[in-house]
């Protein structure tokens, strides 16, 4: 599993790429929130993902709450079809606002 | 910001408690003596925290496994020094709550007229477990030799409720669905992503709402073995599986099988997830649970849990140390034995508080009331448990009140002001009075009053009877009407299962026929024991598919079909659009009428000044019902004025039933000068659409005094 970060400007944009599981969520979660001041909005693309895992979908969410208390938003982009299907079917996908490209995340941040 | 502080400051703090780090290291693992409450395993910032008791083994191992291995990754023995009584409790610290699999070792006595059974070559499963790795996705052959088949998992107890919780509908005001999660939405007609599962069944919701029903009632959700006496049907060659689930691993963990996501073992998710949305649409949940036995058989079967960990608490024993089988099925639970009641008590307090669950249906339950050695108590202290208990204090408990065992208690059951019973009675006297059969006006009477002969003596009111006429057990409602006999073959038991006293009628022909006369007789039959039951005081019950004429092609006992036997096919809606469209229609005119639903029993008397007694009895003529022996004519008039104890007003409601096979005119009372006019709501005898109408859409009715009522035909007026 890889992260990459980049802010522009308000903007932080992180690819994750491989799997997200037990092992690696924690990693992903310390990562992205020191990338992260107060207000700023997080685009994590996530078209690289190929699992996720029950404690990555935990990790996701509490990342969302945490950004969420300090202002800040969070869009998730390129899900794979199998890991929207099943945030879907555990209610996970409810919280969360999911684009298909960079481009559109960017939009649905702003 | 000062909200952040203080949350920032209590996750700090949770980090840094003293009394979670290690103090020891046996086997390259970080551990310390761990907390005996809760029993079962536990996240706990850091680690995990085990805890099991034994009233009789000597010594505990801990092994953990990789998730789905054959060998352990580690076993640990708990140093005496972490038991406290017959607790063994521990925390292990760095796991991978994901990849780990755990169970237990137990030695102690093997000596099974004492009662014990140990064997510490056995791995066995945490009664306590929260999931069961195994048999993850429905149907894939098991390794049969495996150590360890049903394997406990760790799992996330953070699902976000947001502000859901149990619905506590009025049960006067449910009309249940009783279903199976499986057959729901396996056959390929349901259009569903993943067939057969939790997920399925949400994405059906829509079709439950529009149906009507209030609450859905879950056949067995608890990990079962779907291959537990699996076996190939000896001429077809079928595949006949534990298929119902009546028969429990583990009292906490959710069927992984029924779960899409149970493969990456989500099944907790995916189940409070459906909960959570049939509760956004105004649905109760209620569970099947079977507390009346374990799937380890007898002492022929294998021990994979409770009898490796506790034989002689867990099960029923003769002197002789062999099982009692109250339940037919090897052995019986002891659950007036106090350790198993409190597990019992947990377990459901874990189902409400965790699973959001909205009731409980029992099976078998009156084997709850017997005591170790099998004879039933006045004062059965598990079911006083579970009615006094708080977490489960509005939550329904409904007991199928007969056991396997000879115990019959419809009208006795220990009800401590909560127990509702699935009235049997009510199915018996409907069946035999839709069919024709003669004595049996006076039963419709007590049944369609909500059983007062049986519940009014103690004080129970209407809501202790669960009225139905249909359940999994026996014929679906289309057999019901299309086959005299049972047609078992297909079990492979020569014929010899199911029950034989069906009261059913086959209409003129055995089975499927092209005969559009009797076809549409069937329809009307069904139409009449949909009416009944709907206009009937207490709790509706109806099965899953018999809103669309399902058949299970005259077998009564389909446990072990895992094919269109049980599967509802969906093309059913089509092709049976008019029953459906009935079933609802009939379902909303319960919902429409509070006068039908009343929490207490009728009194037959007018205590609102209306002029009506709150329910009156009629037949050919006004005000004088005939209860003769050859009767098969009856009426009767709900007062609107007494609706839900006189504290609501609701139309007048006047009901023709006549099941005999001569059309007979029935003088209609008059209902009150300020009541208005009779309209036809329903008229079994009549096509589709002209068999219901909408509430508020019924034609006036012609001849105000009198109604024609065709043979083997219902009528249902609103007066207005």
């Amino acid at each position: 599993m890889t992260i990459e970060t980049k802010v522009d400007g308000i903007n932080v944009i992180a690819t994750v790429t491989g799997e997200i599981d037990g092992k690696s969520a924690p990693q992903v979660q310390s990562e992205l929130l020191a990338a992260l001041q107060d207000g700023n909005r997080l685009l994590v693309d996530m078209k690289g993902v190929t699992f996720l895992s029950s404690a990555g979908l935990r990790m996701l969410l509490l990342l969302y709450r945490q950004i969420a208390a300090k202002k800040g938003k969070v869009v998730l982009v390129g899900v794979s079809e199998e890991i929207r299907d099943t945030m879907s079917m555990t209610g996970f996908i409810n919280f969360f606002t999911l684009s298909d490209s960079q481009e559109e995340g960017l939009k649905a941040l702003s | 910001m000062a909200s952040d502080t203080v949350l920032a400051g209590k996750i700090d703090s949770l980090e840094a408690r003293i009394d979670y780090y290690p103090t020891h290291e046996i086997a390259g693992f970080r551990l310390r003596p761990g907390k005996p409450f809760p029993f079962g395993a536990t996240l706990v910032p850091g680690g995990v925290n085990f805890s099991v008791f034994s009233s009789y083994a000597f010594t505990c191992v801990l092994v953990l496994f990789e998730k789905g291995s054959v060998e352990p990754l580690a076993e640990i023995s708990f140093p005496d020094s972490f038991r406290i009584g017959h607790v063994w409790s521990m925390m292990v610290f760095d796991l991978d709550c994901e990849r780990i699999e755990y169970g237990y070792r137990m030695d102690g006595p093997f000596d099974t007229v004492a009662g014990h059974r140990f064997n510490k070559d056995k791995i066995l499963l945490d009664p306590y477990a929260k999931a069961v790795g195994g048999r993850d996705v429905w149907g894939t052959s098991p390794d049969w030799d495996s150590l360890f088949p049903y394997r406990g998992r760790l799992v996330f107890e953070d699902f976000d409720w947001e502000d859901d919780r149990p619905l506590e509908v009025p049960i006067e005001d449910l009309v249940i669905y009783e279903m199976h999660i499986r057959s729901f939405t396996r056959h390929p007609s349901s259009g569903v992503r993943h067939p057969g599962t939790f997920a399925a069944m949400r994405d059906k919701i829509p079709y439950i709402k529009e149906l009507g029903v209030t609450c859905v009632e879950l056949m067995p959700i608890y990990e079962f073995d779907e291959f537990e006496n699996s076996r190939r049907h000896p001429d077809t060659g079928e595949m006949l599986y534990n298929y119902w689930g009546y028969s429990t691993v583990n009292f906490f963990a959710p069927k992984a099988g029924f779960a899409a996501t149970g493969r990456l073992g989500m099944q907790v998710d995916e189940l409070k997830n459906l909960v959570k949305e049939l509760h956004k649409n105004n649905i109760e949940v209620i569970l099947d649970v079977v507390f009346n036995h374990t799937a380890e058989g007898d002492e022929r079967g294998p021990t994979f849990s409770f009898r490796g960990i506790d034989n002689k608490t867990y099960y029923m024993l003769t002197p002789e140390g062999y099982y009692y089988n109250f339940s037919g099925c090897g052995n019986t639970l002891n659950c007036n034995n106090p350790i198993v009641r409190s597990i019992v008590l947990d377990c459901l307090r874990y189902w409400a508080s965790e699973y959001h669950i909205d009731g409980f249906r029992f099976d078998l339950a009156a084997i709850l009331g017997r005591d170790p050695w099998g004879a039933p108590l006045s004062n059965p202290p598990l079911l006083e448990s579970l009615a006094f208990d708080p977490v489960l204090g509005k939550c329904k408990l409904i007991a199928e009140a007969w056991d396997a065992g000879g115990l019959y208690q419809v009208g006795s059951f220990p009800a401590f002001g909560r127990w509702a019973e699935w009235n049997g009675k009510y199915r018996d006297d409907l069946r035999c009075f839709l069919k024709g059969d003669s004595g049996k006006v006076g039963s419709l009477a007590q049944r369609i009053q909500g059983s007062p002969d049986l519940y009014g003596w103690n004080g129970r009111g209407p809501t202790a009877s669960i009225n139905f006429i249909t359940c999994h057990d026996g014929f679906s409602m289309y057999d019901l009407f299309s086959y005299n006999e049972k047609h078992n073959e297909a079990n492979g038991e020569n014929n010899n299962d199911g029950g034989n006293d069906n009261d059913s009628w086959n209409c003129g022909c055995e089975g499927e026929t092209s005969d559009p006369g009797i076809i549409n007789f069937r329809k009307r039959l069904i139409r009449n024991a949909w009416t009944i039951l709907m206009v009937s005081h207490g709790i509706p019950m109806v099965l899953m598919g018999d809103e669309m004429g399902r058949t299970q092609r005259g077998n009564n006992n389909t446990y072990c079909q895992d094919n269109d036997l049980n599967w509802l096919d969906w093309g059913l809606m089509d092709e049976n659009a008019d029953l459906l469209r009935f079933a609802r229609n009939m379902v909303s005119f319960r919902m429409a009428h509070p006068v039908l639903r009343n929490r207490y029993h009728l009194s037959n008397q007018d205590y609102m000044g209306s002029g009506y007694a709150d329910i009156s009895w009629h037949g050919e003529s006004a005000w004088n019902a005939d209860w003769s022996d050859e009767s098969r004519t009856l009426a009767f008039m709900l007062c609107g004025k007494h609706a839900k104890s006189g504290t609501v007003c609701d139309e007048y409601i006047y009901v023709a039933m006549n099941s005999h096979w001569e059309t007979k005119c029935f003088e209609i009372p008059m209902p009150a000068p300020d009541s208005g006019k009779w309209y036809v709501a329903v008229n079994t005898a009549m096509p589709s659409p002209e068999d219901i109408f909408e509430p508020g859409k019924e034609p006036e009715l012609g001849d105000q005094g009198h109604f024609l009522v065709t043979p083997y035909s219902v009528v249902v007026l609103v007066a207005r």
